[in-house]
Parts: structure tokens; sequence; C-alpha cells
């Protein structure tokens, strides 16, 4: 699960051009959008497709990528609990 | 007819063009077959959070086009009108780079959203709040001078008051990869300062970015006035001197009379013949000045040349690494560029000090 979550944060580093920010500077459970990284509607889609290409996992209703990018933590929770599902 | 003023230039290219307080001072020469922009703080410019999705073409004319509305004292304008002969192309390549590589699955937003041609014009109406006419003009090596065009007419017919006009056009691997295929670029690096004593095909590609605030009123700021444009896509060397004398005719001068020409000769022997042709010819006594070893070529590099013979009109000077023959000229008064690319998409700019 660390090791994911590190992977994540240097995963949206990388896909999203964070040229300023280091996997330091995001905290497991901080807000990636609003208040935290201050990512918006453009990088929400970029993590769904991130998933799907990475981890080969689709998101059925996008509603539900409201909770499941809340930070790097709940990423890590949901495609921990979709590879073992 | 109402007179059009040059009130302020913004530049960034592959000189230390982005301060406005320098005027060549300082020429940096290179030994190569492409030359890429000297890229100023961007950060100093742009935040963070907008600079991580501009491509380099759209940070070139952000800088740019903000230095030259700072210049000319608007914090907003009528228009905004730029000229680009590839557009945001390194972001078109990656994105269709992204469609092979992942056999049309997973396409991201970013890359498409900058493909386009008119993301420049819409970044900056977006970055100063302009929601006036914005319009991107795509004509290869004559899109600057179209975007010049349209935004002389729109200032005649009081359209408008203030208008940003640029010219922008970034450097990219794929792009430099065909055109050497095809021999446009150079097989050999050149020596910059001996550029037009290559005596070699092709041309030495580079980028840039150039904007400018083109206005009704003059001000303290003003650097000249934009007398005249005209372009022609195709043109022989059999009509060109003839074209080029009518063309100052209709502005009242003669071949003679015109101060100082400005050519776009860009080293390649194929087809540097065509300044040769006016500066053998009806410009033989007349003080002439180039700027493509300073700049290098693609298809908005006259937007360099406007930015050069702005700056002339305005310091008074023309700096020793342009001049072109030994005739010298002591007070500028009227400015001639002329360029073309591959015998194509001809360009005649008249400038005027006021």
């Amino acid at each position: 699960m660390t090791d994911l979550k590190l992977e994540l944060k240097e995963k949206i580093i990388e896909q999203l051009n964070l040229e300023d920010v280091s996997v330091d500077d995001i905290g497991d459970s901080d807000p990636l959008f609003g208040e935290g990284l201050g990512l918006d509607s453009i990088d929400a889609l970029e993590l769904i497709v991130m998933l799907d290409k990475d981890y080969g996992i689709k998101l059925a209703d996008p509603k539900e990528g409201r909770q499941i990018f809340e930070s790097v933590e709940t990423m890590a929770t949901y495609i921990t609990q979709q590879k073992g599902a | 007819m109402k007179a059009v003023y040059i009130n302020s230039v913004g530049s960034v290219s592959a000189q230390k063009t982005f301060n406005n307080e320098d005027f060549l001072e300082e020429i940096v020469t290179y030994n190569d077959t492409t030359i890429r922009v000297i890229e100023p703080d961007y950060k100093a410019y742009i935040t963070p959070a907008a600079a991580r999705r501009m491509a380099k073409g759209i940070k070139m004319s952000t800088v740019s086009a903000k230095t030259a509305m700072e210049e000319a004292g608007v914090e907003n304008i009528d228009a905004i009108i730029v000229g680009t002969g590839l557009g945001c192309i390194g972001d078109s390549e990656k994105f269709v780079s992204a469609i092979i590589d992942n056999k049309e699955q997973f396409l991201t937003p970013t890359r498409f959203i900058q493909s386009s041609h008119n993301t420049v014009s819409g970044q900056i109406a977006l970055g100063v709040g302009c929601k006036g006419y914005n319009f991107t003009y795509v004509h290869s090596a004559i899109s600057f001078e179209s975007s010049l065009l349209d935004a002389l007419m729109q200032i005649r017919n009081k359209e408008a008051t203030n208008i940003l006009v640029g010219g922008v056009d970034e450097l990219v691997d794929h792009h430099v990869d065909t055109h050497r295929l095809i021999d446009h670029i150079k097989h050999k690096p050149v020596d910059s300062s001996q550029l037009l004593q290559s005596n070699s095909k092709g041309c030495v590609m580079a980028e840039g970015a150039h904007f400018f605030v083109l206005s009704g009123q003059k001000q303290s700021s003003t650097y000249g006035e934009l007398v005249a444009i005209t372009t022609y896509n195709t043109l022989s060397k059999s009509v060109l001197s003839e074209k080029v004398s009518q063309f100052l005719g209709q502005n009242g001068l003669t071949p003679e009379e015109l101060d100082l020409a400005i050519f776009g000769n860009n080293g390649d022997i194929d087809f540097d013949s065509y300044y040769e042709l006016l500066g053998k010819g009806i410009f033989k006594n007349t003080p002439q000045a180039y700027y493509k070893h300073l700049s290098g070529e693609f298809d908005t590099a006259s937007g360099f040349g406007f930015w050069l013979a702005a700056k002339i009109l305005k310091s008074q000077t023309v700096p020793t690494a342009v001049k072109l023959n030994q005739l010298e000229v002591s007070r500028p008064k009227t400015i001639l560029l002329y360029n073309q690319y591959r015998g194509e998409n001809h360009s005649l700019v008249l400038l005027r000090r006021c």
C-alpha cells in the first residue's frame, strides 16, 4: 500500500505536469482538488484515464470519482480493492 | 486615412530580446542547423498552476504578449490576432503519438486541447479577460503579416482602438526531422554570423514569439507607424522589382527615397536570390539589413523583422550586426520589410517614423 501511494504520487506529478511539486509535498490524505493540490476537472479526466491505462480499472460511474480521487489514500484504497475483487 | 501606431513590442527569440530596455547589445551566435529561443524565466510571468498545461509556444507568447501590453500601458485590448504557421505543434505531435502508442485508447484531454492552432490567442484572451475579437491566421510564411493586415484594417475602419497582434511558432523534433528529410533544413551546422556565406541549401530552422500592441492612438511609448502591408502567395522574380516599386509608389515613395530595406535572407542558396535581385537592383543605393542570422527561420520569423524595424525607428540606430551593405542611414524615417519563404508567400510591410 505504501509503495502504491508513492507510485501514485509520482504518476500524478508526471501526468499532470506538476513542475514545482515533489512526492514529499503530497500528504497521503491531502485533498487533491480544491484547497489541496488544486486540481481541476481536466485533471480529473487525466486521472480517470490513468486508472484505466495503468491499473486496468474503468470507472463505471463517473460520480464515484468524487470519492475515489479525494486523496492519494482514497485512490490507493480503491485500486487495492478493485485488484483484490 | 487613420494612422496605425506600433505602441509596444514584445519578443521571445534566439536573441536576448524579452527585455525591451535592450536592443541587440549582445549578439548570441550559434553553430547549428536548428536554434531554440533563449527562454525567459516563465515563472516571473505565468503562475505555476497556469504554466503546467501550457505548450512552449503558449509560454513564449504569454511572455511576449504581457511584455507588449505592459509597455503599451493597457490592461485589456479590443482584439487579439495571432499568426502561426504550425500552432502548438509540439502538443499535436504528442497527441498523435499517444494515439499510435496506445492503439487509439486512453487519450487524455490536455494535449488535444492545446493541439489546435488557435490555442495561443485563446489562452492570452483567457489570461487578460479579453472577450473581444479573437482570430488566428494560419498562412505559412505570411501568417504574421495576415494578422497585421487584419489589425491595420480594423483600426483604420475604427472597429477597434488597441489590438494585440502577434506571431508564434515553436520548434519540435518531428517537424525538424521531416523538414531535414526534404532538405528544407541545412544538413551541416552553420556559423550564424556566416549564414549568407554558407553556400548551401535549406535554412537554419528556429522558433519565436513576437507580439505588438497596434493602436489608433499615438502615445509616449510609440515606436512608429505601420503604413501598409501587401502579400503575395506566388510572385515570380520577373515581376518582383515592379511589384515592390508599385507598393512603394502607392505609399508615396520611390525605391531611392526609402531609408532602409530589411530582407528575410535565410542563407538558402536556392531562394536568397529574390533578395539579391532587389539588393543589387532597385535598392542598390539603399541601406539594407537582414535578421535571420539572429532569429533563424520559421513561419513567423518576419515577426522578428517587424520587431527589428520598430526598434530601429524608435532608437534611430541600425545595429551593426544586422547591416547587409555598407550604406549608412543616420536618421531612418521609412523602412520596408520584404520576406518570402522558398519563393512563396511574399510580404511587403512599410513602417514610418512618427
